[in-house]
């Protein structure tokens, strides 16, 4: 029992960083724009298959593959803004939420009719680690450091950049950031392309353990929401943070429930921490 | 000069009479020629896209090859000497139930289907099933092994395929063969309905044979992570059993492989007997799979004679060849099943002596024959109505031939296995 449940937590842990790199798109475009992106999922998705092609057609390294991937989300992140969001961003929230809904639509539509709805796989296996009793895959291994680098990296970008600085100017009072001689249009573009580029980079980490299609990105976009709730808005830590506790629930509910039950806990959980302590866990107290 | 008239005169009167008595002969020619053709329009959905498209489009690919050789033969050939000829009207299903009934009803009512196929899997096909009953039209299911759908008290289904209730119990045969240790089982599957018929009977099976099912927990279809699943199979099972569909049963097939699972056998539903399930490499090998038909069984015409049946259509030889000249691939259990839910059709037409729907489901009742894919029998008293009870399962196993590629053997039943099947892991 003791073995199943160790294994169990190890494998829901390590998934549980790459929910967080799918979460911070998600925490950094809701903390600092107050949109709720609901064009998340599809972007997740697009990242995977970002990954797919650049290794079925160019034989490139999925890991490698990242990069390029990360450089296009950002690109279709200020691309999005530009179209869809910048218009509607002073709107009231419903507006904002429509608009994204919209391109989330627009995305999956598109992608059915290239890609179609069948599954996709990147059949490249690393193998995987074995530690007496534990068998770890080497590309959840992977993905794991992979996120604890690009979660070191916003942490850093947004701490220690003037740009980052800005960024979190915005997000604190964008009218204050503006009379210091911000320009807040230019830090939510660049704010709303992370979040996509962040999104993407966590598809592509996905791909590289399960198969998918143009529709996956929608269970991730759902685990963003109760993770973003859990951690805190705007904050990376926060979202890793609650990628590692929905990652550990992940693994602990099925040592002892059926698998089924596992979003049921997951979304009773959501709900708990919206009653009971609703700016997340590194949020601070609303006053 | 008078001869001259009379000879000219004889010559006119012939001449007339061999315009007006010779002329509409080639017209009651035609005229015979064009009723003896008929066409019928077959109507079916296919799952192009979505989940399960793999097992779909083979049985697609199967059922265009049965359509094409009949036509290029002439059509059907009736005892009357007339020739039916087939057409075809299909839609993509995109793999959702739901778009199914609303397909049928457009294939009944508006593209005028006389005859229906089956789509591919049993949740699907159970939806359609309906809409060919209420409409009253007969459907020939493949790919629809779920027991339930025949028990509904419809009588213008029919199953072409092995029901789910026997589909995996031989695999505890064979495990008895093998010599099972702990005599424990784990059974994970997916929670449709073919999956979930399948898993029933075999829980069944195995604890009336004296294993204990120690595992015996459903997953979603579109399940991508199994590793929750593969952390809770007890250490020392005998047996891992179960799946689904292609899809979701072969990443299962490579998460049991890369999480190193200790047991004696994998025995999964649907994807082993797919060609493309060698493309796991390594992953595959060992995985035992109940298959509805291989290329390798061999049900001729001299077993048809041993068993008493009559033998109707291809050998299993000519439609391999003729399946692997028109896709370029080898033939799968799918591809086989909507090739012989054709041949089942036209055999059942050309008995009926006419393609009107009463007639030829009182053929199809009373039909009992073996063909390249086995023996065909369909139950017909009112409770189970159309199930098939003639056709019985082969089991596969991906073996390495000596270049150490994977290779799918029959293993099962012992009297025409190509190979015996091992225990797992796969001897060097």
């Amino acid at each position: 029992m003791l073995d199943q449940l160790v294994a169990s937590l190890t494998d829901g842990i390590l998934l549980g960083f790459v929910y967080g790199v799918a979460a911070m798109g998600l925490t950094l475009i809701w903390g600092v724009m107050e949109v709720i992106n609901l064009a998340h999922g599809p972007v997740i998705a697009l990242g995977m298959f970002g990954t797919y092609l650049l290794f079925t057609h160019l034989g490139l390294n999925p890991y490698l593959a990242l990069i390029p991937v990360a450089g296009m989300g950002l690109l279709l992140g200020l691309v999005i803004y530009v179209i869809a969001v910048q218009r509607v961003i002073n709107a009231p929230p419903l507006s904002s939420l429509l608009s994204t809904f919209a391109v989330n639509m627009i995305i999956i539509g598109v992608c059915t009719a290239i890609f179609s709805t069948s599954p996709q796989n990147i059949n490249y296996s690393l193998g995987s680690l074995s530690v007496a009793f534990l068998n770890i895959n080497y590309s959840r291994l992977i993905g794991a450091l992979g996120a604890i680098l690009v979660t070191a990296g916003l942490y850093s970008f947004l701490y220690f950049t003037r740009p980052g600085k800005a960024i979190r100017a915005v997000a604190n009072n964008r009218a204050a950031a503006e009379l210091m001689g911000i320009p807040s249009g230019q830090m939510l573009a660049l704010t709303f392309g992370l979040g996509t580029m962040l999104a993407a980079v966590a598809g592509g980490l996905i791909a590289t353990f399960f198969p998918f299609t143009i529709l996956s990105g929608s269970p991730y976009e759902l685990k963003s929401f109760v993770i973003c709730v859990l951690g805190g808005l705007g904050n990376p830590l926060g979202a890793l943070l609650g990628g590692l506790i929905l990652g550990f629930l992940e693994g602990l509910i099925p040592a002892f429930l059926p698998v089924s039950w596992v979003p049921v806990l997951e979304f009773g959980l959501f709900v708990l921490v919206l009653l009971v302590r609703p700016t997340g866990l590194l949020g601070e107290p609303s006053k | 000069m008078k001869r001259l008239l009379v000879l000219c005169s004889v010559v006119t009167v012939l001449g007339f009479l061999s315009v007006t008595v010779m002329s509409p002969a080639p017209a009651l020619a035609a005229a015979k020629a064009k009723a003896k053709t008929e066409t019928i329009l077959v109507g079916f959905t296919a799952s192009q896209t979505g989940k399960l498209n793999v097992e779909s489009v083979r049985q697609l690919n199967g059922f265009h090859l049965w359509m094409d050789q009949v036509n290029k033969a002439g059509g059907i050939k009736l005892p009357d000497g007339t020739l039916v000829k087939v057409k075809d009207k299909y839609y993509d299903d995109e793999s959702k139930k739901e778009r199914v009934q609303e397909l049928y009803t457009k294939l009944i009512n508006e593209d005028k289907a006389n005859f229906l196929i089956s789509p591919y899997s049993s949740g699907l096909t159970d939806a359609a099933a309906v809409i060919a009953q209420q409409y009253g039209r007969i459907m020939i299911t493949t790919g629809a092994a779920s027991d339930s759908t025949y028990k509904k008290g419809y009588t213008l289904v029919y199953q072409t395929y092995t029901p789910a209730s026997k589909y995996l119990t031989g695999a505890v045969d064979i495990l008895m063969k093998l010599g099972a240790k702990s005599k424990k089982i784990a059974i994970i599957y997916s929670n449709d309905k073919f999956s979930t018929d399948v898993v029933k009977a075999l829980k069944t099976y195995a604890e009336a044979k004296g294993f204990k099912v120690v595992m015996f927990e459903g997953y979603d279809p579109s399940t991508t992570d199994f590793s929750p699943f593969i952390n809770k199979i007890p250490q020392g099972v005998d047996a891992v059993m179960g799946g689904g569909h292609f899809a979701d049963t072969t990443t299962l097939a490579r998460q049991l492989y890369e999480k190193k699972v200790k047991t004696r056998m994998i025995a999964l539903l649907v994807a082993p007997p797919e060609p493309k399930f060698a493309e796991l490499g390594p992953a595959c090998i060992s995985v035992i799979g109940s298959s509805q038909w291989e290329p390798l069984a061999h049900f001729t015409q001299a077993a048809a004679k041993k068993e008493g049946l009559p033998w109707f259509g291809p050998s299993g030889d000519a439609f391999v060849k003729a399946y692997k000249a028109k896709y370029n691939e080898m033939p799968s259990y799918h591809s086989a099943g909507g090739y012989v839910a054709g041949l089942l059709l036209q055999e059942a037409i050309i008995k009926a002596g006419s393609t009107d729907t009463a007639k030829v489901k009182k053929a199809l009742d009373g039909m009992n024959l073996m063909a390249f894919y086995g023996h065909v029998k369909f139950a017909t008293s009112a409770k189970d109505h159309g199930l098939q009870i003639g056709h019985e399962m082969v089991y596969i196993q991906w073996q390495k031939n000596k270049q150490g590629k994977p290779v799918k053997q029959v293993v099962w039943p012992a009297a025409g296995a190509t190979a015996s099947p091992f225990v797992c892991p796969a001897p060097h």
